[in-house]
């Protein structure tokens, strides 16, 4: 199948085809960040983890029609306005959900796994009712327009640097508040042993209902990122949810650095194949190398070692 | 200052602690001596409120602690060493030490506790589980203390430990109790650790105190026949 190319044609497909699959990549660090810390923290496989993302969209969606309806001059730092509004909405709808619902469920996954399915169909039958069916776009600002050029073949879209540069931030933030921060600290303490962390006078209630925050909150900033290169819609979320698990679980589940590599090998081989194969044909393959990995290491990628 | 009153802990329909009553003094160590299944790691979890309770009241310096959650006691003055350590395994001595932290204003892991155990700050920031048996054992009690307890409750902390860590491990309790002026409960199945360290000595026999002897006056013998099988 290389054959029909030439071999400086195929290194700048390589390269743009890699570019590209930086930026799902960024996205799926965005969204596995978030379902990794929530999944790691309580056990809770959040099935509407994919609206709470698609929810940051239609925020980002929302701010930047305020901002041109009302604040034209402005709109070149819309984006960054939206980011902040994406992360409050999400996060606060997923503390709720936690209080609600979730905190009734613990030790019963399968329950978890049905509530969380039922509230995802629930927001999206909302955004459909809110937005309408059809899917929208935000206009990009002018500064995020347009591409450098790399050399002649090879172009990479300024958006796209930008997603990479905002994934970067967030993922060492999440690392300095997970391993660095007396919160992490409790975090992981709640993660390990949750009877114990209570026993030594962490408040596991409170660590549960901001982690959720925290996870769904992070997913409302793919979100944003999501509008970036793509067009939003009620069900947009779902397209992601499978890649997103795969990532969490291919990377084992309570390693950052496991969700990230493994996010970077699942979303470069997509993004490759994709341009030589069928787009399923390169979903195909990626789950069953997936698969096979899996099953000669059934933790993950990256796993602690420490006497059990 | 630390008592336990009419005080029942069951599982389903099977009752472990039956009407229980205790009172511990300030500044005092008291050990709880039984055989397995009499329900001394059952009396430690509910005190700290990591199983719930039946009824009656625990009380400490006067307030009813018996309706909080775990980490409000912890908040109000216990602290507790559990059965096989438990010490976050994934997470280093450091980071160990500073979840004790959590409900004290102090947020530097004060010194004092370094000095009480020195390997501590010797493997800082290695992972927990990569201590052995006696250093897990010094590890939480360090995590224990650094929430600045008034009652120190410890479930068998001589298990699995060889004999002249437990000597030491004893000299360090009555350091930490004359240091610090808190009172510490201690549960054991061995008397010579026991008489080793405690004040006075209570006998749980079927989820009930059934003897209580001063160290001073205790017959050694009628005692070990509660522990013999």
């Amino acid at each position: 199948m290389f054959s029909e190319y030439t071999s400086s044609e195929l290194v700048s497909i390589f390269a743009m085809q890699g570019f590209a699959g930086l930026i799902l990549f960024s996205v799926f660090v965005l969204m596995a960040l978030g379902l990794a810390i929530i999944f790691g923290q309580m056990g809770v496989i959040n099935m509407a983890h994919g609206e709470f993302m698609i929810l940051g969209a239609y925020m980002t969606y929302l701010t930047s029609n305020i901002f041109s309806n009302y604040l034209p001059g402005f709109y070149g730092i819309y984006f960054f306005i939206a980011m902040i509004v994406a992360f409050l909405a999400a996060g606060s709808l997923g503390a709720l959900m936690e209080f609600s619902i979730i905190r009734h469920l613990y030790k019963r996954p399968l329950d978890t796994l049905l509530a969380t399915w039922g509230i995802s169909l629930i927001m999206q039958q909302t955004f459909r009712s809110v937005f309408g069916a059809r899917e929208v776009g935000v206009t990009i600002p002018d500064w995020m327009m347009g591409s450098v050029p790399l050399t002649e073949m090879v172009e990479i879209p300024i958006n796209g640097i930008f997603v990479m540069c905002l994934t970067v931030v967030i993922s060492v933030s999440v690392y300095f508040l997970m391993y660095k921060s007396r919160f992490g600290g409790q975090v992981r303490a709640v993660v390990q042993n949750r009877p114990m962390a209570g026993a030594v006078g962490i408040n596991t209630e409170k660590v549960d209902r901001v982690t959720f925050g925290l996870g769904c909150g992070i997913a409302g900033v793919a979100g944003s990122a999501f509008t970036m290169i793509g067009s939003t819609g009620p069900t947009a979320g779902q397209l992601y949810i499978v890649d997103t698990f795969l990532v969490v679980v291919f990377g084992g589940a309570s390693s950052l650095l496991g969700t990230i590599a493994s996010a970077f090998t699942i979303s470069q081989a997509q993004s490759t194949m994709e341009f030589f194969l069928s787009g399923s044909m390169a979903k195909v393959l990626t789950l069953l190398t997936v698969v096979i990995i899996l099953m000669l290491r059934p933790q993950g990628l990256f796993s602690l070692k420490i006497r059990k | 200052m630390f008592s336990v009153s009419d005080y029942s802990v069951a599982y389903g329909q099977s009752t472990v602690i039956n009407n229980l009553n205790m009172q511990i003094n300030k500044n005092e160590i008291v050990a709880i001596l039984g055989r397995n299944g009499m329900g001394k790691t059952t009396l430690m979890k509910s005190l700290v409120g990591m199983i719930q309770s039946k009824s009656g009241s625990i009380k400490l310096d006067g307030n009813e602690i018996c309706n909080l959650k775990s980490h409000d006691r912890v908040s109000s003055g216990l602290a507790f060493v559990p059965q096989g350590r438990m010490i976050f395994s994934m997470m280093t001595v450091k980071e160990n030490i500073e979840t004790g932290l959590t409900t004290v204003k102090e947020k530097k892991i004060p010194q004092n506790l370094y000095e009480l155990f020195p390997v501590l700050e010797e493997m800082k920031s290695r992972r927990g589980g990569n201590l052995s048996g006696g250093q897990q054992q010094q590890l939480a009690i360090a995590r224990a203390l650094a929430s600045e307890p008034k009652v120190l409750l410890l479930d068998e902390p001589t298990e699995g430990i060889q004999p002249s860590i437990i000597h030491e491990m004893a000299r360090t309790l009555k350091k930490i109790r004359d240091e610090r002026g808190l009172s510490i409960i201690v549960s054991e199945q061995v008397l010579s650790f026991a008489l080793d360290i405690a004040d006075r000595i209570l006998v749980i026999e079927k989820g009930d105190i059934v003897r209580e002897d001063l160290r001073d006056s205790v017959d050694q013998q009628s005692v070990a026949a509660y522990l013999a099988i």
